[in-house]
């Protein structure tokens, strides 16, 4: 942070005094995984919010319904997700006041890039996770990252145990590895979302920031149900 | 990048029912070049003890040297086979040995007790903190994506088909995430009476 400090000015530092720098981000851990199907989208986020070896609280959701047909999970640093959600809830109400309707999945995914890329040199520091049903109603999920770089996936997974996370969906989900005959088996919804919560039993052995819970939001054409499976809270 | 990096490359092994599994992929590289695609790191010191090694590769070869070394000094002078357990111990304190100047590897033991055929497996840092646990060990650039497939995949009691399954898609689902290991795998089933030794193929990109 040597460009906001003293340290431009050194005529003026003064001699024997201690200089502490800001640091402005912080992680806060959390995980996300999303899963679509021909006519469902499965988003899960576990529900611990920690920095170090502190948890903050056990209970804090990061799954944030932005419409009735489309969820944002967001984890990283909790601030810059609340900044940037916040910042996402107004541009969409913006939209629908300007266009008389709610923003469809895919506008929502362009905006959240466009959101993002607008901070390219003082990023927000968070993995996002978009999922939805696209305008013919299929499940989609979008990744980004912290950037705004933004991917059309059926599956994905993020956060700070991703990387635990992602080859086990490559496997169940993406069929990856697997000698099948034909083509790939679709995956149903209750399939999808015993998926998710497995993976999440298994990111919460070995990820200290994952754990205590996981949210589970099932977004189909009715609606969206909410479940909530406990993990370990070590 | 960290120096443990620098060659890539991944070891995991399992324990089953009567068995141990030891799986390694196949690639060596500089970075992101590979120069090599049937560079194995694991390597059999006793019928049924096997070690794998990653890491730093000039470490790798030289410490597999060093072992094999002071393994077969102990079994001249004591006239027996060394047990796993032992085995670990002195690598243990041969890394130790080099504390402030250690080799950059972190090495994976699996084998099976010559007397009582218990199963046994055991990972260090690169400085020889073990850790002896009755499920799985990892170890390797894709180490994190491996602690994810094995927590999923793995359960107690598995039979040796079925622990080479686990292991395979364990092994092959986490290097297909990372860039520097991969290029293939082998996978090691060690049971009481027959080892099996089996070259997967696999995405080589």
């Amino acid at each position: 942070m040597n460009f906001m400090g003293i340290e431009q000015f050194p005529d003026y530092k003064v001699p024997g005094t201690q200089h502490q720098d800001f640091s402005p981000y912080e992680s806060n851990g959390g995980s996300i995984v999303a899963i679509a199907g021909d006519d469902y989208v499965v988003i899960a986020a576990d529900t611990r919010l920690s920095s170090g070896y502190t948890i903050h609280t056990r209970k804090q959701n990061k799954l944030f319904q932005l419409s009735g047909k489309t969820v944002l999970g967001s984890t990283g640093c909790w601030c810059d997700t609340l900044a940037l959600t916040a910042l996402v809830k107004a541009r969409m109400q913006m939209y629908e006041h300007t266009h008389l309707k709610t923003m469809s999945t895919d506008a929502i995914a362009q905006m959240l890039s466009i959101i993002m890329y607008n901070k390219r040199f003082f990023p927000y520091y968070v993995s996002n996770v978009l999922a939805g049903l696209d305008n013919e109603g299929k499940g989609v999920v979008y990744s980004y990252d912290p950037i705004g770089h933004c991917e059309r996936a059926t599956y994905r997974a993020g956060g700070s145990a991703g990387a635990l996370l992602q080859p086990v969906l490559d496997n169940q989900i993406g069929f990856k590895n697997m000698q099948l005959d034909g083509e790939i088996p679709k995956v149903s919804k209750d399939r999808a979302v015993a998926i998710a919560t497995d993976t999440f039993i298994s990111a919460a052995e070995r990820d200290i920031y994952t754990g205590d819970a996981v949210c589970i939001n099932i977004i189909t054409k009715d609606g969206i149900e909410v479940k909530e499976v406990q993990l370990r809270k070590d | 990048m960290s120096i443990l990096a620098y060659n890539g490359g991944c070891v995991v092994a399992m324990r089953g029912k009567d068995c141990v599994a030891i799986a390694t992929d196949r690639r060596f590289g500089v970075q992101a070049q590979t120069i090599e695609t049937d560079f194995e790191k694991v390597f059999q010191f006793n019928p049924r003890m096997f070690v794998g090694l990653v890491g730093l590769q000039t470490d790798i070869l030289t410490v597999r040297d060093r072992l094999m070394f002071r393994k077969n000094l102990y079994e001249t002078r004591e006239n027996r086979e060394m047990q796993p357990a032992r085995f670990a111990a002195m690598l243990s304190s041969f890394l130790y040995e080099h504390r402030f100047g250690p080799y950059f590897i972190e090495p994976v033991i699996a084998g099976l007790d010559p007397k009582t055929l218990e199963p046994f497996i055991c990972n260090m840092d690169l400085i020889g903190c073990p850790n002896v646990p009755d499920d799985f060990v990892v170890a390797g650039t894709c180490g994190e994506q491996l602690y994810g497939m094995c927590e999923t995949l793995w359960k107690p009691d598995l039979e040796p088909n079925q622990l080479f399954e686990v292991i395979s898609q364990a092994m092959i689902n986490a290097f297909d995430r990372d860039a520097i290991s991969g290029w293939g795998a082998t996978v090691y089933i060690i049971e009481k009476d027959k080892i099996t030794v089996k070259t997967l193929k696999t995405r080589m990109d």
